[in-house]
């Protein structure tokens, strides 16, 4: 028999609420299934399972707020086992610095509450409501008697708290960037990129399509940076337990901003495989799921580099923050219409500054700088991208 | 098609575009990129929701006139004999 536990979806997750079963006991399952809907800070993600077998028990009770490491479930594993790790549960990201993660979890933790559910009033419609809605009651203000949580303002909180409360996001995002900017020597660089031929290859492009097939330039951007990391390893993986782990595959980052504040970059995954189309469609989805709910584990979880766009209505420049465990971060501007020399003369151009912080305990100015002046070689030529 | 049609198919855009932003208000003249959070995806989104709602091809070079409720109806009026065809 062996454990489904909940799954460390990032270095700052401590904890999850489970909120839904999608199986049952006696259910075959695959690797890579989405088996439940666990609520975190990050939103409501849709988790996977890692390995193949049948589910024997479902152990958690949806509604229960158990740490990452707890057993949720336990199989019957089929066929070949995976690699060992396999049974701990899905993520690549274990989670290294929580202390108490891990088999030994005391049960009267598994069966807490939903937190806050013990000391608000709270309607049952509306307790029940909240734990399909994934809405954490502790956070929501009561209209009813003595501030009694209703069934209304679990209905009303919706559009706000899903994907991540606010107020959990801005506490996870503080978190993670605490420890950055604690923990990583950041070095920055910086430089203006022509942007002209990639805009105008765009234009051609979209000439031609559907509005539904159109591209945007960020996908020039997600390829250009993921096919470049082939060529600079250190800058594409994850910092544990005091040293360098590179990735085997190039899983790019995309931080996508959220109405009402707060943002998530989850992973396009084997970015550097995938066609400009391919690309595309996974961002619109990404965006999508990002914005209404629906993120998987694998996605929230992986990220080898980030990337962050500003689009086309922000300021010049961006120097980022590392999301830790990764090592680098990539940032554009938005692309703007400035002088530009060409021979000898001055034209103007739209021109876009693209910036790398990185881990100076990883690698070094030299190699960054080689890495922009590559994703700046490949925007040259987008038709090849 | 009547510009009230035209401003509802608009409105009903947008809505699905950029979900939770208040629209009841909005400036026709002014730009919705100026009233709004929308990012170039929820412009993709909002011209591809017009595109589904209306059935009318918005070539990509005529996406920048479709940037405020005026531009739109402006815009929509000229295709709209084809529209009703």
């Amino acid at each position: 028999m062996a454990d489904y536990r909940m799954p460390s979806l990032g270095a700052d997750m401590d904890d999850g609420t489970l909120l839904r079963w999608l199986v049952n006991p006696g259910d075959a399952v695959r690797r890579g299934d989405v088996v439940a809907v666990v609520e975190t800070t990050k939103g409501a993600i849709d988790v996977e399972i890692f390995q193949d077998g049948v589910i024997d028990t479902l152990v958690v009770e949806p509604g229960s707020k158990v740490p990452v490491g707890a057993v949720l479930a336990t199989l019957e594993p089929s066929g070949e086992e995976e690699a060992p790790t396999a049974s701990v549960g899905s993520g690549p990201e274990p989670a290294l610095h929580q202390p108490d993660s891990g088999p030994a979890i005391d049960s009267s933790v598994q069966n807490l509450e939903h937190r806050g559910a013990r000391r608000r009033k709270v309607s049952p419609a509306a307790r029940k409501r909240a734990l399909e809605l994934g809405v954490p009651l502790d956070e929501l203000p009561g209209t009813g008697p003595d501030g009694a949580v209703t069934l209304a303002d679990v209905e009303s909180a919706v559009t706000v708290s899903s994907p991540g409360s606010g107020d959990a996001m801005r506490q996870t995002i503080a978190s993670a960037m605490t420890r950055s900017k604690r923990e990583i020597p950041h070095y920055y660089l910086d430089t203006e990129m022509h942007f002209e031929p990639a805009m105008e290859w765009l234009a051609s492009q979209n000439a031609e399509r559907s509005v539904t097939e159109r591209l945007l330039y960020v996908v020039l951007l997600v390829k250009g940076i993921a096919t470049a990391l082939r060529d600079y390893p250190e800058l594409n993986g994850h910092r544990r337990q005091g040293r360098f782990v590179a990735a085997e595959r190039i899983h790019v980052g995309v931080a996508i901003a959220l109405r009402g504040g707060g943002l998530v970059a989850p992973a396009i995954r084997n970015a550097d495989r995938m066609d400009l189309d391919s690309l595309m469609q996974a961002l619109r989805d990404l965006v999508q799921r990002a914005r209404s709910g629906g993120l998987r584990g694998s996605e929230v979880a992986d990220p080898t580099i980030t990337l962050t766009s500003l689009g086309d209505l922000s300021v010049d420049r961006v120097y980022p923050v590392i999301y830790p465990p990764q090592v680098a971060i990539v940032g554009f501007g938005t692309p703007v219409l400035r002088p530009w020399v060409l021979g000898e003369r001055v034209v103007p151009r739209r021109v876009i500054h693209g910036s790398l912080a990185a881990d100076h305990r990883v690698s070094d100015g030299h190699r960054g700088g080689l890495f922009l002046r590559q994703v700046d070689r490949l925007l040259q030529e987008p038709e090849n991208l | 098609m009547t510009d009230e049609e035209i401003n509802r198919a608009v409105l009903e855009a947008l809505a699905k575009a950029v979900p939770g932003e208040e629209l009841g208000n909005l400036d026709p003249q002014q730009s919705f990129r100026d009233q709004l959070d929308i990012d170039s995806i929820d412009f993709l989104n909002f011209i591809t929701a017009l595109h589904g709602r209306l059935g009318v091809d918005i070539p990509d070079v005529d996406a920048t006139r479709l940037s405020s409720l005026q531009g739109c109806l402006d815009y929509l009026r000229e295709r709209a004999p084809r529209l009703t065809g």
